[in-house]
C-alpha cells in the first residue's frame, strides 16, 4: 500500500476482507485483499470489478457476487458491508459509492447470512426461498383477456399510496440479512400490504397470508421480534408497519378458521 | 427444497401465531403488574391500610368465592400465561438460532431482541426468588428485625423488614431495570404483533405507550422499597 501512487489525491487505498467460499459445502473464510487508487465516484461493485480484474491478471479465481441492473431497482445485488446490509447508506450495494468510505479503511464484505439463503459461491446466495414464498400466495388470480377499464375499480388515494410504497420492495433480502432472527417478515409484509390494500387483492387475502407465512416458516426463516433492523436496512425504506398489517391479516385469517 | 408440498397450511401453526400468544399473555402480565403496583403503593398509607388490603385480596368476592378464591384465579391465569409466554419465547429463540447458524464476522445492528430474551430469563429467575421471598417461604432475612411469627402475621412487617436491607433493595431495583427494559420493547412489540400499528403515527404512539408503561412501572415499584430504605416508611 505504501507504494501506491494515486492518479488523483481524492482516490483511496483500501483493505478488503472478503468472504471466499468455493461452493455450498466449503467451509469458507475471510480473505484479505488490497486495492489502490479507487475513485470516490466508483460504485461499490465497480470497486469489486477492479479487484476482480487484478485477480484475473494474476490468474486467481475472481470473487463471485450478484449484480444485474446496477441502477438500484432489480434487487439482485446485496452484500453485508462492514456489518451493514448494503453498506452504510440507505441504498442498494450497486448504488453505494466509494465516497462513503475513507482512504485507508478496512472493509469487511460478507454474503447475506441466513440458512434459508444458502451460499452458492463466495458472496452469491440462493434466494429462491423468496420465490417460493411468492408462489405460495403473493399473487392475484385474474382472467386473461383485454385489460379492464381503468376506472372500474376505484382505489382510495391513501390505500393506493400505501400499496405503491409496499410494491417498491425489490426482494433483495436485506431485511433478512439485517434481522437478528433472519426473518423475512418485512418482505412478506410488503407483499401482503401491497395486495391487501387493493380491491384486486381482496378475494385471496386471507388464504394468501396463511400460505405465505407457512411457506416462510417452512423455509427456515426466523420469527419477528419487532426490532426494526429490517426497515433500517431496506434500500426502499419499507416501513415496519407493513409487518403489523401482515400480523393483523394473519389474525383475521385465524379468526375465520384459516 | 425445490418442490415443497405443504399439508394444508394453518394460521395456528405459524411463528406469527406464537407471537400472538406472547402478545396476549404479555398483555395479561402488564395488567397484573399494574394491579400489583397499586397494591404495593398502599404501603405508604401505613400498616393498617396495607395489611387490610392484603386481607381483602383474600376475602374478595366472598361468599361467592371461597377464601383466597380471586387470588387463586389470578395465580392459575398467571401460571398459564407464564407457560404460554415462555413456550413461545423459547420456541422462537431456538428458531432464530437455527435460521442463522453461521454468524456474521462484523455486525452493526440493534441487539434489543437479545436483551428481551436474556432479560426475560432474568425476570423469570427473579419471579422464582420473589415468590419464595414473599409468598411461599417468607424467610427471616433481616436478622435484626422481627421474628418469623411477626412476619407471617403482618405483610407490612415482612415488607418493611426486608427493604431495610440495602442489598435487598438493590436486588429488587436490578429486577425492576430488567422489567423496565422488557416492557419498553415488549409493550410496543405486542401492539405491533396484534396489528395496532399500521401507520407511522400509530407506531410512534405504540412506542410511546411502551416507554410510558415501563417508566410508570419502574417508578411505581421503586417508591415503596426506597421509602422504606430511607426511613420514610417504618
Amino acid at each position: 500500500m505504501a507504494t501506491s501512487t494515486k492518479s488523483d489525491p481524492k482516490n483511496m487505498d483500501l483493505t478488503l476482507r472478503i468472504w471466499r467460499q468455493d461452493g455450498p459445502s466449503d467451509r469458507g473464510h475471510l480473505q484479505t485483499y488490497e486495492v489502490s487508487d479507487i475513485s470516490p465516484d466508483m460504485s461499490f461493485l465497480e470497486m469489486l470489478d477492479v479487484l476482480n480484474e487484478q485477480l484475473n491478471a494474476k490468474g486467481e479465481e475472481p470473487i463471485a457476487f450478484d449484480s444485474d441492473c446496477r441502477e438500484g431497482i432489480c434487487g439482485m445485488c446485496g452484500l453485508m458491508i462492514s456489518g451493514h446490509a448494503h453498506g452504510p447508506e440507505k441504498t442498494t450495494t450497486c448504488q453505494l459509492h466509494m465516497r462513503s468510505f475513507k482512504d485507508g479503511d478496512t472493509i469487511t464484505v460478507e454474503p447475506w447470512r441466513a440458512d434459508a439463503f444458502p451460499i452458492i459461491k463466495d458472496l452469491v446466495v440462493d434466494r429462491s426461498s423468496f420465490d417460493r414464498i411468492i408462489q405460495a400466495g403473493g399473487f392475484i388470480s385474474v382472467n386473461t383477456g383485454s385489460a379492464p377499464e381503468a376506472n372500474a375499480a376505484p382505489v382510495p388515494k391513501q390505500k393506493a399510496d400505501r400499496a405503491f410504497q409496499s410494491a417498491e420492495c425489490i426482494g433483495c433480502g436485506a431485511c433478512v440479512a439485517a434481522c437478528p432472527n433472519a426473518s423475512a417478515m418485512l418482505f412478506m409484509g410488503a407483499k401482503v400490504t401491497h395486495l391487501g390494500e387493493l380491491p384486486q387483492g381482496q378475494p385471496e387475502r386471507w388464504a394468501r397470508v396463511v400460505s405465505m407465512v407457512s411457506q416462510h416458516d417452512h423455509e427456515g426463516f426466523g420469527g419477528c421480534t419487532n426490532t426494526g433492523a429490517c426497515s433500517v436496512a431496506c434500500p426502499k425504506g419499507i416501513p415496519q408497519d407493513v409487518i403489523s398489517t401482515l400480523n393483523k391479516d394473519l389474525r383475521t385469517a385465524m379468526r375465520q378458521g384459516g | 427444497m425445490a418442490t415443497t408440498t405443504l399439508s394444508a397450511p394453518t394460521a395456528r401453526k405459524t411463528t406469527i401465531a406464537l407471537k400472538l400468544l406472547m402478545a396476549v399473555t404479555g398483555a395479561f402480565f402488564v395488567l397484573y403488574v399494574l394491579l400489583h403496583m397499586y397494591g404495593n403503593l398502599k404501603v405508604l398509607a401505613g400498616q393498617e391500610a396495607f395489611d387490610t388490603y392484603a386481607h381483602h385480596l383474600r376475602t374478595f368476592g366472598e361468599p361467592m368465592l371461597p377464601y383466597g378464591g380471586l387470588l387463586w384465579i389470578f395465580r392459575i391465569l398467571l401460571l398459564g400465561s407464564l407457560i404460554g409466554h415462555a413456550y413461545a419465547a423459547f420456541t422462537l429463540w431456538s428458531r432464530a438460532g437455527s435460521a442463522r447458524k453461521t454468524k456474521y464476522a462484523v455486525l452493526k445492528t440493534a441487539a434489543s431482541a437479545q436483551w428481551m430474551r436474556w432479560g426475560g430469563v432474568a425476570i423469570l429467575l427473579f419471579v422464582v426468588w420473589h415468590l419464595i421471598h414473599f409468598t411461599i417461604v417468607k424467610p427471616v432475612i433481616n436478622v435484626d428485625g422481627p421474628d418469623a411469627a411477626a412476619i407471617k402475621a403482618s405483610p407490612y412487617t415482612m415488607v418493611v423488614a426486608s427493604f431495610q436491607l440495602w442489598w435487598m433493595v438493590l436486588i429488587y431495583l436490578l429486577a425492576l431495570a430488567a422489567l423496565g427494559l422488557h416492557l419498553a420493547h415488549g409493550v410496543f412489540s405486542a401492539q405491533q404483533t396484534l396489528g395496532f400499528t399500521q401507520t407511522p403515527k400509530a407506531r410512534a404512539r405504540a412506542k410511546g405507550i411502551g416507554n410510558l408503561t415501563a417508566a410508570l412501572v419502574v417508578v411505581g415499584f421503586a417508591i415503596p422499597p426506597l421509602s422504606i430504605l430511607f426511613g420514610l416508611v417504618k
